[in-house]
């Protein structure tokens, strides 16, 4: 117990030089990308401020009295700005090398069967096959709708929803439809990938593969969205294909009952008179 | 002296002094009315580092609030007002206008002009801008617009932003914009037509150059930001809905009109900045620039780019693959004439002597941290990355070390520099170095755990968080040192304010400068120069230095300041 905490300390501060992954693929890339870009950055800084501190503790007025009158060296600079120039190509080339692991989702683990369905939403795995779950992003909490055709008749198919917490299946490549009622938000959970903006009007697409179940990932909306904006926090519990298949059911019959006893309770207030017959109070 | 004698060698527009200098018991009266771009200029400084101040307080305020998690200091309407304030004070009342103050006083003198083209429209940019400060802080006693400085819609809309902050805030952008602008073009008119005989395109001094482009992208770019927020006030308040989804607006149009504007801002605060740091190291290095055409050359490169970059400020809104791909990689491009400054810079250090002034101090502060800030550039420019980073305190940490690292600390390094012409007395430079010291510590402490925080996954914006999640620590970190950057700052204001009565006198040319304003008194008077001398060279005082040491066999002293020839 205390190993393991100790371990997730250390793991916790060795960790704050690389974005979060390790939840899904697309994560993975990002940090390998990031990594990339890092070598590249730490070569630039010490050859740069190490020329630049060279240059101050050499050249001070103390040790070097007499400057040396020139008007600069046309060979030198332009093999500076051909090596610049070099460098920016080294990381273009390494972008679009990770892209496609970044941007293109994979096939779903066999195992994962019974809870795809073909969809039509981008971006699509090789297979076609997927589990789509809308989130939509108002003033300060995420709703998640699960299952194909969330974003547009939801309601007549009496398709299963939460808040906050959203359910997803380890394995399955899962594509979030992403949109917001009300101002931009941006969805963004680190360990599952980069961040997409929820904007009123547009529907956004990013996806996650799940790399590892009985896992809760943390995330909140990174675009400031009003007062409560620090809260609108969101978590996305992994859980197996088959749990899923059951949550999928108990929140179904949840919502249902629900939705009777509302039904009931209407319908006492009409014949109480606290409430018309068009819900007017 | 011969090097004045071929001062008519050109026809220069006849400039007369056109205000006959009379004593006047009520000085306020004569600033107030003045049209000298020497007392505008340091009206501008001085009221831009009033708001300075005012935009470091609310900095404190936000820090505090975030020094530990679940705090309860400041609510969250609070704090989303004063970010709202700090960002947009440092931008449109900071670091724009101050370029123009110090522009306003050194362009004359620095190209040998005796004022401004049109010193009447100079005195209205100035109040423009006072207007724009007074109509956005009087918010303070109603309520202050809390949709941040960008104003994104549908937030700043007026079902989610109702109060008038909001309109003091467009206000503000179409007064300082107004201001700006007419400024941009009276920068313009004065650099094409009254550089001094002799003074070609290749003997302008590389400020003056830096302040042309400016003046340049602040007239290409302001327009942009004018309709955008025009557009914003008739969708508030006249019916319009360019930017509301339920009636096929798009938000999205207003991020990009925005940006349109808000990156080529970004070049219009640091190109003044590289050029101070351009004039100062050359002089405390006492050699000539290095690469005098690639800096002049990259400014223009850079200018030119700054309008093509905007979007990677949108690289997580709905745009194609292809767009993304586009802007990373004219942003990666930027960072070519960029790099190429500051090899220049280094180049001009390089086997020089280096006289280390506070000034000096503050210049190789400069290159240090904005090296770090243009380097954690790319990591955001590399567009998948950016979906981890932007948004995060790893965006807040690179443009404060663009921002502070960079454009500040060059303000604060040219104040130095030229603090000894507008008031004719030398700063301490003992307290300068030491609260140069402290500054940059604190600076650096302050917004270096900030990547970390941005890499932990700790979004811009949000006014408190939980504690485990790995950002106390470095909140609490960054808290300490924005406190020890702030008494930098104060005593650093501390010197700019004890100095004006204390100081050393300074004499006309107390660091041996390399251009035309230390070729006149200090303070100069009200018409600059009584004789212009021809420019033979980039560096005019140089030569006159080198025509008097001829002529009079005397090794020219500095006037007053000769603690700086390092004999000490």
């Amino acid at each position: 117990m205390i190993l393991g905490s100790l371990l997730f300390a250390s793991s916790a501060l060795a960790n704050w030089d690389v974005p979060k992954s390790g939840g899904s693929p697309n994560a993975n890339s990002e940090e390998t990308l990031y990594l990339i870009v890092s070598w590249v950055a730490l070569f630039v800084f010490l050859a740069v401020e190490g020329a630049l501190v060279y240059a101050i503790w050499k050249f001070r007025a103390k040790k070097h009295p007499v400057a040396e009158q020139f008007h600069g060296n046309t060979k030198v600079e332009l093999g500076l700005t051909a090596g610049a120039a070099g460098i920016l190509v080294v990381l273009a080339v390494a972008t679009f090398v990770t892209l496609p692991s970044i941007i293109n989702p994979p096939n779903s683990d066999a195992s994962a069967g019974q809870v795809l369905s073909a969809s039509l939403n981008t971006p699509r795995p090789p297979n076609g096959k997927e589990l789509t779950i809308c989130v939509l992003g108002r003033r300060f909490i995420w709703k998640y709708v699960y299952g194909n055709g969330c974003n547009k008749d939801y309601f007549t198919k009496h398709l299963p929803y939460s808040y906050q917490e959203m359910e997803a299946p380890a394995g399955v490549t899962i594509d979030l439809v992403i949109q917001s009622s009300d101002v931009i938000h941006s969805w963004w959970v680190p360990k599952l990938g980069g961040k997409v903006d929820a904007v009123p009007g547009y529907t956004t697409h990013t996806w996650f593969k799940a790399l590892h179940a009985g896992v809760t990932y943390y995330g909140q909306c990174a675009q400031l969205c009003g007062r409560g904006h620090a809260f609108m926090t969101a978590l996305v519990k992994i859980v197996t294909p088959s749990q899923y298949v059951a949550w999928l059911a108990q929140q179904n019959r949840l919502i249902t009952d629900q939705g009777i006893q509302v039904g009931q309770l209407r319908q006492d207030l009409i014949k109480s008179g606290g409430l018309t017959s068009n819900g007017v109070f | 002296m011969s090097t004045t004698s071929q001062a008519t060698i050109r026809p220069v527009p006849e400039i007369l002094v056109h205000e006959v200098q009379r004593p006047s018991s009520r000085k306020w009266v004569d600033w107030v009315l003045t049209t000298d771009h020497k007392k505008i200029g340091i009206m501008y400084i001085v009221l831009t580092f009033v708001f300075f101040a005012l935009g470091g307080t609310e900095a404190l305020l936000i820090r505090s609030q975030l020094a530990v998690p679940n705090n309860t200091l400041i609510s969250s309407q609070t704090y989303n007002e004063l970010i709202t304030l700090h960002g947009t004070t440092m931008i449109f009342l900071f670091v724009v206008p101050i370029m123009a103050g110090f522009g306003n006083y050194f362009v004359p003198l620095m190209i040998g002009a005796r004022d401004m083209a049109f010193p009447r429209l100079n005195a209205l940019s100035f109040w423009l801008l006072a207007a724009g400060g007074i109509v956005f802080y009087a918010t303070l006693f109603w309520h202050p617009p809390d949709a941040g400085w960008w104003s994104y819609p549908p937030l700043s809309s007026i079902q989610y932003s109702p109060s008038g902050g909001q309109d003091a805030w467009i206000f503000l952008i179409h007064l300082t914009g107004l201001s700006s602008l007419v400024g941009a073009v009276n920068f313009y008119v004065t650099i094409v037509n009254m550089r001094a005989p002799g003074m070609s395109w290749g003997r302008l001094p590389l400020f003056v150059w830096s302040i042309l482009i400016y003046a340049i992208l602040l007239i290409i770019a302001l327009p942009v930001i004018a309709a955008a927020v025009t557009m914003l006030l008739t969708d508030r308040h006249f019916g319009t809905h360019w930017f509301d989804p339920t009636f096929h607006g798009s938000p999205v149009l207003w991020e990009n009109l925005f940006w349109f504007f808000g990156h080529p801002e970004v070049y219009i605060m640091i190109l003044p900045g590289f050029g101070i740091i351009s004039e100062v190291l050359p002089v405390f290095a006492r050699k000539p620039i290095f690469g005098y055409k690639a800096i002049a050359a990259s400014t223009i490169v850079i200018a030119f780019l700054a309008t093509l970059v905007w979007a990677h400020h949108l690289f997580t809104a709905p745009m194609p693959l292809a767009v993304l791909a586009f802007f990373m990689l004219s942003s990666f491009l930027i960072g070519i004439p960029t790099g190429v400054k500051i090899f220049n810079w280094i180049g001009t250090l390089w086997r020089g002597s280096l006289v280390m002034t506070a000034s000096m101090y503050w210049a190789l502060g400069f290159i240090f941290t904005f090296l770090i800030g243009g380097i954690t550039g790319i990591f955001l420019a590399v567009f998948p990355v950016d979906w981890q980073l932007n948004d995060t305190y790893f965006v807040v940490a690179h443009f404060h070390y663009v921002l502070m690292g960079g454009a500040v600390f060059t303000i604060l390094s040219g104040t130095y520099y030229w603090y000894p012409k507008m008031t004719g007395r030398l700063c301490n430079e003992r307290l300068g170095k030491i609260s140069f010291w402290i500054s940059f510590i604190g600076f650096n402490l302050t917004f270096f755990p900030q990547h970390a925080l941005g890499l932990s996954g700790m979004p811009r914006r949000i006014y408190t968080y939980q504690p485990g999640l790995g950002w106390s620590t470095f909140n609490l970190v960054s808290s300490i040192g924005a406190y020890i950057l702030g008494i930098g700052m104060l005593l650093t204001f501390w010197n700019f304010l004890r100095s004006y009565k204390t100081g050393k006198i300074a004499g006309p040319d107390p660091w041996k400068g390399n251009t035309l304003e230390w070729f006149t008194q200090s303070p100069p008077p009200v018409n600059n120069f009584d004789v212009i001398p021809y420019v033979r060279s980039v560096e005019p005082m140089k030569d006159i230095r080198r025509q008097i040491e001829i002529d009079t066999g005397v090794i020219q002293k500095t006037g007053g300041a000769e603690q700086f020839t390092r004999a000490q």
